[in-house]
């Protein structure tokens, strides 16, 4: 191993045992003549990787990729059939937060106890120790008291806290990014800017895909247990996320469905550049919302509604037609509605389509679809690399003063 | 493997471990640590009138102490015995009920179940103390031979680490193995001397039952920790030779067992 290098990972390859039946009792292994019937799972087929130091390096792929096994075995929880990896320095995991606390036990033996545990010696400790407790934010009263009267914030805060402060040289994370309320949250990511400014390497886990882009250099993309990609983290995370955008099977339609029944919604489409309905765009892409809906009867000045949430649930737009000032006066019959979208400003994720028909004043709703369309955008232009959800479309200029 | 650091950071790791053991044990409850004295006390309560009274077991008197107090004479071979039977308890359930530690963070595994037997030694002196104060009252002097009683107690404890390395990481496998420990500490404990003198099993058994009746390691460790406390005299060189061996083999045992079975734990829990 060079000097350069914090973790090498050597054709690393782990099988395991899916028992079948997984009594685990003698009776049923001497009936057997053997302790129980088992199929082999490979999670790693041949891993070989290096971290160089002051790498944070981000572990992306599908869920039973083989992410979090390879985790595990750097951090030697896990012992790989085959293979090697060595790693330089002290290693911290923060695999689950406040693992081994004791309930009984109050903050302050917990927090001696836990960096014992990642290896931390009294003296160490000692000196650590408010460092740990500030950052947690703990107020001083709750640290004597017993673990199992915190709230489950302050658990995973002190847990973190001290998983954070044993000062590793290498720090393994997976999925645990996301603990504590905002302000923590704040703290968490300038603890992180903080480690990788120092110079440590920092292996992440994460679907968070929009984390991983931004606090991440390199990215390794596991799929069945090899590895697929690896690289800067923008390029890998793209071609990941096409890649799994055309594996999907379309959820859409699995909404909610309601209103008073004068207008239905027929259909709704996406449509792509060349006019033809379509579940995937690019950023940049000229692309139009397509709403058909059908009356039994007419009905005066009904307004659409077309909403664009993230998978996640965040809404991203909801623009309605009578704010944007086309209300035709009476619907008959079956009608389409179209919402051009010009050059699509949506960054590279999936989304959700939901559509609602209102009265003029707002008050009725004829009918909502929620959720009725689902789709991809693919990385076009403009291209950004570093997260978040729309391009504002900026455009750049330096110059000297 | 074991470099030096990480020996002394598992050692720093030990006692915190066996601190956590020591402090949860009687947390909430009204007694606390009055309970580990008060447990011992009770079933000597009970064995003393079950057995001495009830069914008229009557050990020698001490020799050459004289002394002759059947409570007293049933707690030098008890307290040994606990110590051996809680290790085991203990031991078969730790990994298990630490199974959120040993999949998540990675450390030596037998700190866990060092601690536990740790914690039982730390019971077990307390109990020695107060059994030796009460030694000192009935007129046993057995101050001078107090040092004798550590040696015995470490040796004991050698033997007690390997049957519980090899339990802990059997019973995570076949779970079997913490329920087949009932049955095996009662059966276990019934075929040593603990409430009944040596004396009436020579009477009893054929020569070649009692051979194989002292072939139970723990036969020789209540005979020699009466021996020290109770008669006040030194257990034989045979005896002796007997335990140090038998600790040995059982720790090796125990140990390899353990390591055999250690690289997969973390997937098994």
């Amino acid at each position: 191993m060079t000097d350069d290098v914090a973790i090498t990972v050597t054709d690393v390859r782990k099988r395991f045992r899916l028992y079948d039946e997984r009594n685990q009792s003698l009776k049923a292994a001497i009936m057997r003549g053997r302790r129980a019937r088992y199929r082999e799972f490979v999670a790693l087929a041949g891993v070989s990787l290096d971290v160089p130091k002051g790498t944070t390096l981000g572990l992306i792929g599908a869920n039973g990729s083989g992410k979090s096994t390879l985790l595990k075995c750097i951090a030697r929880i896990i012992r790989p059939d085959q293979g090697r990896i060595e790693v330089e320095g002290k290693v911290s995991a923060l695999l689950e937060l406040g693992a081994g606390f004791h309930p009984e036990l109050s903050g302050r033996e917990n927090v001696y106890l836990n960096g014992a545990i990642l290896g931390l010696s009294r003296s160490e400790l000692d000196e650590a120790f408010p460092q740990i407790v500030a950052f947690s934010g703990l107020d001083e009263e709750f640290i004597d008291a017993p673990v199992k009267n915190y709230s489950s914030g302050m658990y995973v805060r002190l847990g973190f806290s001290v998983a954070i402060n044993v000062n590793p040289d290498v720090l393994l994370v997976d999925e645990v990014l996301a603990v504590g309320d905002e302000g923590f949250q704040q703290k968490c990511n300038e603890k992180f800017a903080d480690l990788r400014r120092s110079g440590k390497t920092i292996v992440v886990v994460s679907h968070a895909l929009n984390n991983v882009r931004s606090l991440c250099d390199v990215c390794v993309w596991l799929d069945h247990g090899v590895v697929k990609a690896m690289g800067p983290a923008g390029e890998v995370i793209d071609a990941y996320i096409s890649e799994s955008h055309d594996g999907r099977v379309d959820a859409a339609g699995t909404g909610h469905h309601w209103g008073s029944g004068e207008v239905t919604i027929e259909r709704v489409e996406l449509l792509g550049p060349d006019g033809h309905p379509t579940s995937k765009a690019r950023t940049g892409d000229d692309v139009t919302v397509r709403v058909v809906v059908r009356s039994n009867q007419p009905i005066a000045k009904p307004v659409f509604t077309v909403s664009v949430h993230t998978v996640e649930g965040l809404l991203v737009t909801s623009p309605n037609s009578k704010e944007g000032g086309v209300v035709p006066d009476e619907l008959d019959g079956t009608v389409s509605a179209d919402l051009a979208l010009g050059p699509l400003r949506l960054l590279p994720g999936t989304y959700d389509l939901s559509v609602t028909v209102r009265d003029y004043s707002m008050a009725q709703v004829f009918d909502s679809h929620d959720r009725c369309l689902r789709f991809d955008v693919d990385p076009g232009t403009p291209h950004e690399s570093f997260g978040g959800i729309v391009t504002l479309g900026g455009r750049w200029s330096v110059e000297n003063l | 493997m074991s470099s030096i650091r990480e020996l002394t950071s598992s050692r720093e790791l030990f006692l915190n471990l066996t601190l956590r053991e020591l402090r949860s044990k009687y947390k909430r409850s009204v007694l606390g640590w009055t309970w580990s004295l008060l447990n011992p006390l009770a079933t000597m309560a009970i064995f003393t009138v079950v057995f001495s009274q009830l069914l008229k077991i009557t050990p020698d008197p001490g020799d050459p102490s004289g002394l002759d107090v059947f409570a007293l004479f049933l707690l030098c071979g008890l307290l040994p015995w606990n110590y051996l039977s809680n290790s085991m308890n203990g031991g078969a359930q730790t990994l298990v009920i630490n199974a959120n530690l040993v999949k998540k963070v990675y450390f030596p595994r037998e700190t866990l179940v060092a601690a536990n037997t740790a914690s039982w030694l730390f019971s077990l002196a307390i109990e020695m103390a107060v059994l030796s104060v009460a030694l000192l009252a009935v007129g046993n002097m057995v101050l001078p031979w107090l040092p004798m009683v550590i040696v015995l107690i470490a040796i004991e404890t050698v033997f007690v680490l390997g049957v519980a390395l090899l339990l802990a990481s059997l019973n995570v496998y076949f779970r079997d193995t913490q329920h087949l420990l009932g049955i095996l500490l009662q059966l276990w404990f019934y075929a040593t001397p603990i409430v009944y003198p040596m004396k009436q099993v020579r009477e009893h058994l054929s020569p070649g039952m009692l051979r194989l009746y002292e072939a139970n390691p723990m036969v020789e460790y209540v005979g020699a920790f009466r021996n020290v406390l109770y008669d006040l005299r030194m257990p034989s060189a045979g005896t002796m030779a007997y335990l140090v061996v038998s600790a040995v083999v059982v720790f090796a045992l125990g140990y390899v067992v353990f390591g055999r079975l250690e690289p997969r734990l973390a997937e098994e829990l």
